[in-house]
């Protein structure tokens, strides 16, 4: 019996696969792949696996990295939900009737997200907290109505501590305001619609992703209503179908590079879509409650951890007074090096080194802490810093 | 074949009963003056959260639902080993600021997928770091005018055939370059129109290779010739990379930058919209331009490599996505060399066969043969009143996702259908009848179509005359507070 490529060959008149690739011209052709041949499914699971093996996570060793990216509980659910392989294996909802469950979804992180900063409309995602300031910066230059382009502040900043004078910033300027977030701590402080942000901005993977070595993440992007016909990236919109019953679809696509091409708000295409929705899961299973027990006890705890960590004669922290969401700087008398590798040979990994990025900072890093540190993780790190030589 | 998909009124979350807020104690913690007494965030058990996006994704379809000839998009199977691998602990909990010393596994896996897939474009350098295909051409963009500059050069003209993705011209156009759209000529470009473009601002020349309606560009070494003679470079947007895997390489056809699409070419799935991931390659000289950092290898190991003077800096933060990366890396491994030549020959097989079978049915403009996509005209049946958007959803009925509709602009009532090489031959001939049978079948029954979705059609203009993004714009459209 003739294969089904035979079939299909024959069907077409040709009699094999090289007569497709006779429009391929001689002089560009290659014989083949310069790559080993192909393994069967469980010798590349082993083969992955043993070569990832050689990674330290944070569950092997107690880790106070963050400034960005925090290893935070996801319930079990969350993943449950993205693994459903009608979303996972779907793509952008250009077809809204066949897409309705990821669209709905979208349109609830969108509407979670303006909830958590009183805005009016988020979009589906940016690639990360980086580039959705990137084209929060693009959007403020295209309302400017002065020479400032626009004011940007995050809340917390990046050592960690809580901005309180969003008010104050944003009487200085008519510029357009723009403010980071760290989505968690949002369900404690005043959030950035109440002090007149025109956009905000974030990294969103703290909402039930991991950290992956960095991506993917998630992009958060809300702006006021003024604001939304500039907004880059995917949009969903609530309307009706035929029967006039309550549907969503992507929306405001004249914003975007396949209908206006150059004059685009941005080229963004694929984006994070199931990032959105494991933040949408999330914050669903934890709830308005559960969210702000998570976000004050970061506090808590980054608050004891910073305490526990000035007790120790050779450190200061926090450097800046003030309250803190779960990091915060913490100042040696010796250069950060040095520490560094002292707590790495006693299986604890500090927290970021500063001096790369501010050089006057050489003997400090940015600690964090969340709700995942176990009490024996915490008085591993004390140890190990008191034994710093 | 029938379809009837799920129907749920579900409610919104904000419409379902929410246990009443606690109090939660912030003395101490949070300065009165900026501390929140209120989180529009509501309480619901974790039962019903779970059993809402189960319901919502039984009105979803995705390619494990359904034959999915999305054209451009390359919506193949996903395989589920690599979902096994990229939800390790080794890949999820891994802090990208870690010691070098604490993550030789993640980088030596970077390091050599960087390798690999240098070699299958025939390229000598690649950064993994871009999310997406769009930021690829970002990327490879700001490296041609990063290139030129160390020459000396400012070039802003970038020249694009009008068979180009959207994306390339907004890419162009987000860094500021002046776009110079050239016509095509019996559905490829048109050597005399690029003569007469390239000069002296030719900072580069985006080519999709075969191009967005299937057809492989036979002058492309020609092409190449015309913008490297004007000085510019030529640049490969790997969007159709399924097509030509072990055949021929950009390497090869003389291009000098190229993004890829691992969740195109390599499977990696697509999430409902991403995320994706999109690497660029380049030839020796434009190398010392990569984003920060590279990954390189020497005697202590694996290690990141800021030292790049020339570089443009970063497209994003960290490295690129990573759980993406580990996907792609692992189905590459899989496959090898000789299944990655077998995907495209199969590809390239079905798309040819699902236009044969079609021609009698729609019209297939442009001769020849096709790689993995082709676009049809659905304009023979506008006389009855029928349009590409009313195949399009008339096909939902029976259980198939619709194909890349009205693309490229310079076919009329396009339908741009790419199989893909996971489908069967049974799959693509039920495909082939369905549309057969529906392109004569009463236009009234197309119009009122869909019928068997979980909503009727949905009223786009709606939606964007009043853009409702959020409860709380809804609540105040609706007259709420």
């Amino acid at each position: 019996m003739p294969s089904e490529e035979d079939e299909m060959l024959h069907a077409m008149g040709l009699r094999n696969i090289d007569d497709l690739f006779t429009d391929i011209p001689t002089a560009v052709r290659i014989p083949k792949l310069d790559l080993p041949d192909g393994l069967p499914e469980d010798a590349v699971v082993s083969r992955v696996t043993s070569m990832l093996a050689a990674n330290r996570t944070v569950v092997d060793m107690p880790t106070f990295l963050g400034g960005g990216l925090y290893d935070h509980f996801i319930p079990a659910s969350v993943r449950a939900i993205t693994s459903r392989s009608e979303f996972y294996t779907s793509y952008t909802p250009y077809q809204p009737e066949l897409s309705q469950g990821m669209l709905q979804a979208l349109w609830e992180y969108q509407s979670l997200v303006c909830e958590l900063t009183c805005m009016d409309g988020a979009n589906t995602s940016m690639y990360d907290g980086s580039t959705a300031l990137g084209e929060a910066a693009r959007i403020a230059h295209r309302i400017l109505s002065d020479d400032v382009c626009g004011v940007y502040v995050e809340n917390p900043n990046f050592f960690g501590r809580f901005e309180e004078q969003l008010e104050d910033i944003r009487r200085l300027t008519k510029a357009p305001f723009v403010v980071g977030v760290n989505p968690i701590a949002q369900a404690v402080v005043r959030p950035p619609g109440d002090f007149g942000a025109d956009i905000v901005i974030g990294e969103g993977q703290p909402l039930g992703s991991h950290a992956n070595f960095g991506g993917p993440l998630l992009g958060i992007f809300a702006c006021r209503q003024e604001h939304i016909r500039k907004m880059p990236g995917r949009v969903i919109g609530l309307t009706r179908d035929a029967a006039g019953q309550r549907a969503f679809c992507m929306t405001l696509q004249t914003r975007e590079q396949h209908i206006r091409r150059e004059k685009a708000m941005s080229n963004i295409c694929t984006n994070e879509a199931l990032l959105a929705v494991a933040a949408a899961s999330y914050l669903s299973v934890l709830g308005g409650n559960g969210l702000r027990r998570v976000a004050s006890e970061n506090i808590r705890r980054a608050k004891e951890l910073a305490s526990a960590i000035d007790r120790i004669e050779a450190f200061t922290a926090p450097l800046f007074n003030g309250a803190h969401f779960n990091e915060f700087v913490v100042r040696s008398q010796k250069p950060y090096a040095s520490v560094h590798k002292s707590l790495l040979a006693k299986g604890v990994h500090g927290g970021l080194s500063l001096g790369r990025h501010l050089p006057e900072l050489e003997n400090a890093a940015l600690f964090t802490t969340t709700g995942r540190h176990a009490p024996d993780a915490i008085e591993r790190l004390l140890k190990a810093l008191r034994e710093v030589r | 074949m029938s379809f009837r998909q799920a129907h749920w009124d579900e409610p919104l979350l904000i419409e379902k009963r929410s246990a009443p807020d606690e109090s939660v104690d912030l003395s101490g913690l949070v300065p009165a003056a900026i501390r929140r007494e209120r989180l529009g965030i509501p309480n619901l058990s974790e039962h019903d959260v779970v059993r809402h996006f189960t319901r919502l994704s039984q009105m979803n379809f995705g390619i494990d639902t359904g034959f999915y000839p999305l054209g451009s998009c390359t919506m193949k199977f996903n395989p589920k080993f690599t979902e096994e691998l990229a939800a390790l602990p080794t890949v999820g909990r891994i802090h990208p600021d870690q010691d070098e010393s604490t993550v030789q596994g993640a980088l030596r896996l970077l390091y050599e997928l960087q390798d690999i897939l240098a070699t299958i474009a025939g390229m000598d350098a690649v950064t993994l770091q871009p999310a997406a295909g769009a930021q690829g051409e970002y990327t490879g963009l700001l490296l041609a005018q990063a290139y030129h500059r160390d020459r000396g050069e400012e070039r802003d003209e970038v020249i694009l055939p009008d068979t180009a993705h959207g994306t390339n011209f907004a890419s162009a156009g987000m860094l500021g370059f002046h776009i110079v759209e050239i016509p095509s000529k019996e559905g490829r470009v048109d050597l005399q129109a690029l003569e007469s473009a390239a000069g002296k601002k030719t900072l580069a020349f985006m080519l999709t290779n075969p191009n967005t309606l299937g057809i492989f560009e036979d002058h492309v070494l020609e092409i190449a010739d015309v913008v490297h003679a004007a000085g510019g470079l030529l640049y490969y947007d790997g969007a159709n990379f399924n097509a030509i895997l072990g055949r021929t390489s950009p390497g090869k056809m003389n291009f000098d930058i190229v993004h890829f699409n691992l969740h195109k070419t390599f499977t990696t799935p697509h999430g409902g919209g991403g995320p994706g991931a999109g690497p660029v390659g380049v030839k020796k000289p434009l190398e010392p331009f990569l984003p920060v950092p590279t990954v390189q290898l020497n005697g202590r190991g694996y290690h990141l490599d800021y030292d790049r003077p020339k570089s443009i800096g970063k497209v994003r933060a960290w490295y690129g996505n990573f759980a993406l990366l580990v996907r792609a890396y692992a189905y590459i491994l899989r496959m090898g060399g000789n299944g990655l030549r077998e995907v495209s020959d199969r590809a390239v097989l079905n798309a040819n066969y699902v236009m044969h079978r079609l021609k009698g049915v729609l019209d297939v403009p442009f001769g020849g043969m096709r790689k993995h996509e082709f676009v049809a005209s659905a304009s023979r049946v506008a006389a009855k009143g029928v349009r590409t958007v009313d195949i399009a959803k008339r096909l939902m009925d029976f259980g198939y996702h619709p194909p890349t509709v009205y693309f490229p602009h310079l076919v009329e009532e396009a339908l741009m259908i790419e199989p893909t090489e996971t489908e069967t031959k049974e799959t693509l001939d039920g495909f082939v009848e369905v549309l057969t049978k529906i392109v004569d079948e009463d236009p009234a029954v197309l119009h009122d179509s869909p019928h068997n979705t979980s909503v009727k059609r949905v009223d786009e203009v709606r939606a964007a005359r009043e853009p409702l993004l959020s409860w709380r714009m809804a609540k105040r459209a609706a007259g709420g507070s």
